[in-house]
């Protein structure tokens, strides 16, 4: 093998390939042998980096040289420049928004510094589609060790040990839940990996399937030797075909290399995955949903118990994790359950991958130790609010989730404490909002999305979804009364205490954690009929200030409903019932006559 | 087995492991409500989707509320199942429900007879907290020949889903689309006339709306009746004199024949029939059908199809020209009595009275919604008039009577008229699953042997239990004979058959729960399947008090033969009173 000086790494998650990342690999890589450099530079197309805000990124080591917004044209520069002469292109480096300071490596970098990666360890170093490249950094080393060294139940009390909880959304400690099923006596037993990745604006599951793969087949060949299952089933959406093709990739050299099949490294354990795909419906990440749909049945939930673990994939013992669960799983084997706890708070260890949204600086896919506050992911990591603007919330947990707020932000974040402020872990999506987005739209936005996927078993969650948007419609339309913030509330601790799985049991948590963290704006809404952010246009008062209007006619004009009169060089007039809040008189107005309440 | 004490409503009470929150709280007394929740614990049918969250509990240590039908008692575990959190959660959700359920229950069909209506006010709905305006989910209407959808009326309670798929293994229904359109319907959304429905009805029997409800003809009949250049003459199948009682509060099993009679009579029928009679004609012509075919075999012939099927009843031969298209030379080719009995009738009967076939109206009353289909099969019908004209239900002819101000309880016991009236007790257990077979083997045992039977009461073919296997000895030679009831034990024996699992020589089979006494135009019973077995020990006790009760002995039946038929399978009983079965394979 080559002894290359440089590597250069290309990010090839779908974010960036989306913005022609392959081109510059192509580009790279032709320039590379433009110059005669084969021997002394490589490129490499890796997972995602992360910083999906200023992506394409292209990563020099060992320097650690972060490029990035790079175009296929920049290419023939840093080559040039960068590979050949050794100088920095420092138009690409990434430029501190406070400083105004071109930063030179990634470890002086805001956004990574209080980062700590371990489901990614891999995302953004290697090849993804080369074993090889997992291998050199201990690959399949946790496999190797558990089957050669430790018993299943010792195996299983260590990942206990370590204090693991589910990454799904759910929490529950994985250690648990792999003995449960080991417990569980069958001739057939399955390990599920749920990839049913389905919040809106997530994706981790995604990027770590696509930047190192072989960690989550390791994962479940670990936990196939712990439960006794020979079969594992990556239940997938259809809608990432990268993750789809890495993964088929990923398996099949590790078949070659005996890493999945009869006989792993020599032992008579077997084990072999395949992939299953989901259509892309939100309710089968919910376990029980997601088996149904395996076996070809409508993709929603069972009452529980039978928890999967007693009867779950045709009827057998399934255990059930999420991608990012088991990505974590052979770190712990490889560094110890120790090593893991020393991280986080005290019932949440180890470290939560987070996609950060929103009206943020630094948007983009995060991996942080379980107790950060919020402050240092919105505002250090994140780098604080978009064009300088005020923060006003931050939904964490996906649609069901709930909006924290100001007095949230220095919270450490971990299960409980996200659960106590009226939010959740969820699997990791974190929004960010300012002063410009109104509360009870929020709310609506997300029952929108659970009144779509709601699998319409229940009628709590069928019907009652339905009505909760309804009435957040009625409020934000300028139509409500104060006594419907009380339906609402009385509503929403129905749904969630009557409905049948998780989807119904946190969906009103948006409406809940607004009517709790923003009273006055809702009131606001049903007493005075104003939206006080200014979001909700049906709510808003468009008046022509008399002192300023000189009658010059250009608004009446604009007014598609003609609801503006006047005579000329008087001032004019809005009649509010005709006006449709369309803006096109303020947007017209040379003299700022225009009131917007 | 093994005992677990919990305490509900602050009574400690001990039950068995595996026994549910629902069961437990029956037993002190707590009758939780419920609405997609069914256990027909007799039939061994039992559907509980957890759905319609009305059943929950307040389980203590629990985050939220349980759902009783389905949640398993364990130890300790303390419930309270009318505290004021559950109450507002019942009352919401039902709330809920309602305002995605059409307010037209004046004029609702189920009126009366429905759980949704029952419940609400039994919680005291008076009004429906909700958005003004607020959006229902509307869908396509679908009318077939034995049953209408309007699944504007649907709760999503999936009973009908269970019994399509899980009991009957049709599988013409499910659930379709996701979130507040979420409904049950055939695939695509096709209507049931395009899917693999067999019409058994069953999911209407189990329908606690007005979602799904039979097709109705009774207009037509009252229009029929009221026309003085038509003579209509009406035919009662054996399980509706089981039944229709219950209509009019009298305790299931109570037999009605002879107000039956009395009512119908008054209603105007020109002749009040029984379908009985039909019935032991059927067996004059299916017995001789599996003689025929037994002593074929016995005689060495290996070509002969063995076992011979019961064709009575109309939803299993939809079932098997769907699913067992290879096998459609098995079943016997007599026609059920529904359709012997209008065969006859429009054949023989118009002779003696000297009209017109087509100024002969027949009308039938079932326990079935499958006979309304079957008796629009083309088959049965002359020159475009049909053998039987129009088919109501146990459940129309209540309604008939009542919308006429009958006094049920007052009526005389009346005797059906002749000769089409005359049955015997063979003719009457057709109504309940077994009683088929049990007919013909009363008669086949006596025309095979030339001997009288001693014992006319088989009771090894009696009971509800889905599959049941005899052996009868028919004078040295024994006869194996297999019974199922529910599509999907008949599917278990047709595919054990298929694939050489059994031996039989005959078997029989009905579609619904308990035969016919279990039809789906029957009286409803909510999910109490005691009724189904009161029914069944009420044909049999009409059986017992029949004087004559085999079906060759039926003096009419042996003078239908002398004067018209000639002899059981002659050219003309086999124009007259057999088919032929076709392909279906929808799916």
């Amino acid at each position: 093998m080559a002894q290359y000086k440089m590597h250069l790494l290309v990010c090839g998650g779908t974010g960036c390939r989306a913005s022609e990342s392959e081109q510059i690999v192509e580009n790279l890589k032709s320039e590379i042998k433009n110059l005669g450099l084969e021997n002394d530079a490589q490129v490499v197309t890796t997972g995602c980096f992360g910083f999906c805000e200023k992506g394409p990124i292209v990563k020099v080591i060992p320097d650690n040289t972060f490029y990035t917004q790079v175009k296929k044209e920049d290419c023939e520069e840093i080559i040039r420049e960068h590979v050949l002469k050794g100088r920095k292109v420092n138009r690409l480096l990434y430029e501190d928004p406070e400083t105004q300071k071109h930063i030179e490596d990634s470890k002086h970098m805001g956004f990574y510094q209080k980062q700590m990666r371990i489901a990614l360890r891999n995302c953004g170093f290697i090849d993804p589609e080369n074993i090889d490249e997992y291998i050199a950094r201990d690959g399949y080393a946790a496999l190797g060790k558990v089957i050669s060294e430790m018993t299943p139940e010792a195996a299983v009390e260590l990942l206990k040990k370590s204090g693991l909880r589910g990454r799904g959304g759910g929490g529950f400690p994985t250690g648990l839940k792999w003995e449960i099923a080991a417990k569980n006596k069958a001739d057939q037993k399955y390990v599920v990996c749920n990839a049913d990745e389905g919040d809106p604006g997530a994706f981790m599951d995604r990027s770590i399937l696509e930047g190192d793969p072989h960690s989550v087949i390791e994962a479940m060949a670990i936990c196939g030797y712990c439960i006794g299952a020979t079969k594992g089933i990556v239940y997938i959406r259809a809608e990432y075909p990268l993750a789809i093709k890495r993964l088929k990739v990923a398996a099949r050299q590790a078949r070659q290399y005996g890493l999945l099949g009869e006989n792993i490294l020599g032992s008579d354990f077997e084990f072999d995955i395949e992939l299953r795909y989901g259509a892309g419906a939100f309710v089968c990440g919910e376990e029980t949903a997601l088996i149904h749909s395996m076996e070809g049945l409508r993709g929603e939930p069972t009452v529980k118990p039978p928890f999967p673990a007693e009867k779950g994939y045709l009827g057998k013992p399934t255990n059930v994790n999420n991608v990012e669960t088991f990505a974590n799983v052979p770190a712990i084997y490889l560094k110890g359950p120790e090593w893991y706890s020393s991280i986080g708070t005290e019932r949440s260890k180890g470290t939560k991958v987070f996609a950060l949204a929103g009206k943020i600086n630094n948007v983009g896919l995060i991996e942080v130790p379980m107790g950060i506050t919020l402050r240092e992911v919105i505002y250090e990591i994140g780098g604080g609010i978009k064009d300088g603007k005020k923060f006003k919330a931050v939904q964490t947990g996906g649609p069901s989730g709930g909006c924290l707020t100001e007095k949230h932000l220095d919270t450490p974040i971990d299960f409980d404490n996200l659960l106590a402020a009226g939010s959740m872990m969820g699997s990791g999506g974190m929004i960010v909002m300012d002063e410009d987005d109104c509360m009870v739209s929020v709310a609506k936005f997300y029952l929108e999305f659970t009144v779509e996927e709601s699998c319409g078993k229940c009628a709590p969650c069928r019907v009652g979804n339905k009505r909760l948007h309804e009435m957040l419609e009625k409020i934000t339309s300028g139509k409500g009364v104060p006594e419907d913030i009380e339906y609402l509330k009385n509503l929403s601790r129905v749904i969630k205490d009557t409905s049948l799985c998780g989807l119904g049991q946190t969906s009103p948590n948006p409406v809940l954690s607004t009517i709790e963290n923003f009273y006055d704006e809702y009131l606001a809404h049903v007493t005075e009929r104003v939206c006080p952010a200014g979001s909700c246009k049906a709510l808003k008062l468009y008046t022509i200030i008399a002192d300023k209007c000189t009658g010059c006619t250009a608004c009446v004009r604009a007014c598609p409903v003609d609801a503006i009169t006047g005579e000329k060089r008087q001032p004019h007039v809005i009649d509010a019932e005709k006006c449709i809040r369309c803006g096109a008189c303020y947007e017209k107005c040379k003299f700022t006559a225009i009131h917007v309440q | 087995m093994e005992k677990i004490k919990i305490k509900i409503d602050n009574i400690e009470v001990e039950v068995s492991k595996g026994t549910t929150i629902y069961q437990a709280a029956k037993m002190v007394g707590v009758d939780i409500p419920v609405l997609c929740y069914l256990n027909l614990e007799h039939l061994n049918i039992e559907s509980r989707p957890g759905g319609c969250r009305i059943c929950v509990v307040e389980v203590e240590g629990r985050r939220n509320l349980a759902p009783s039908c389905s949640t398993e008692c364990t130890p300790g575990m303390v419930i309270h199942t009318h505290n004021l959190r559950v109450m507002n959660a019942r009352k919401t959700v039902l709330e809920l429900i309602l305002s995605d359920h059409p307010k037209e229950c004046l004029t609702c069909s189920s009126s009366g007879q429905c759980d949704l209506q029952t419940l609400s006010q039994k919680m005291g709905i008076r009004e429906i907290h909700a958005v003004e305006h607020a959006e229902m989910s509307t869908y396509r209407k679908d009318f077939s020949p034995a049953l209408k959808r309007d699944m504007d009326k649907c709760i999503m309670c999936r009973r009908c889903e269970t019994i399509c798929n899980d009991v009957q293994t049709v599988g013409a229904l499910s659930a379709v689309n996701r979130g507040f359109m979420a409904v049950v319907a055939p695939a695509f959304e096709q209507d049931l006339v395009d899917s693999p429905c067999t019409f058994c009805g069953q999911c209407v029997a189990v329908c606690p709306t007005g979602a799904l409800t039979p097709y109705d003809d009774t207009q037509k009949v009252l229009r029929a009746l009221a026309d003085p250049a038509k003579t209509v003459i009406v035919q009662t199948a054996p399980a509706v004199r089981a039944a229709l009682g219950e209509e009019f509060g009298l305790e299931p099993g109570t037999l009605v024949t002879g107000k039956m009679v009395a009512a119908l009579r008054s209603l105007g029928f020109d002749k009040v029939f029984d379908t009985d009679f039909a019935a032991d004609l059927t067996i004059m012509e299916e017995g001789a059908e599996l003689l025929g075919r037994l002593t074929k075999f016995l005689n060495g012939d290996k070509d002969v199809k063995l076992p011979i099927l019961t064709s009575c009843c109309p939803a299993w031969v939809n079932f098997f020209e769907e699913y067992y298209p290879s096998m459609l030379d098995i079943p016997s080719t007599a026609r059920s009595p529904q359709q012997m009995f209008g065969s006859i009738a429009k054949n023989y009967y118009t002779q003696i009275l000297g009209v017109k076939r087509e100024d002969l109206v027949v009308v039938s009353v079932m326990p079935c919604l499958a006979k309304k289909y079957e008796c629009q099969r083309e088959e049965f019908s002359t020159d475009g008039n049909p053998d039987v004209d129009f088919s109501i239900s146990t459940r129309e002819l209540a309604s008939l009577i009542k919308s006429c101000n009958m006094n049920f309880d007052l009526l005389p016991e009346e005797d059906f008229d002749q000769p089409l009236g005359e049955s015997t007790g063979a003719g009457v257990i057709f109504g309940v699953t077994g009683g088929v077979i049990e007919a013909a083997v009363r008669t086949a045992y006596e025309l095979h042997t030339g001997k009288k039977l001693e014992k006319v009461d088989f009771h090894e073919l009696r009971g509800l239990e889905g599959i049941r296997m005899a052996s009868i000895d028919f004078g040295g030679i024994n006869i194996n004979i297999g019974i199922a009831h529910q599509l999907g034990n008949a599917r278990k024996l047709l595919d054990g058959i298929r694939a050489g699992m059994y031996n039989f020589h005959a078997i029989e089979i009905m579609a619904c729960p308990g035969g016919c006494i279990g039809g789906a135009g029957q009286p409803l019973h909510h999910g109490d399947s005691s009724v189904i077995k009161a029914r069944s020990e009420a044909i049999y006790r009409e059986d017992s008090q029949k004087k004559i009760r085999k079906s060759h002995e039926n003096p009419y039946i042996i003078k239908l033969y002398e004067e018209y038929l000639g002899h059981p399978m002659s050219e003309k009983a086999h124009h007259l009173l057999h088919t032929h079965y076709f392909e279906k394979n929808k799916f």
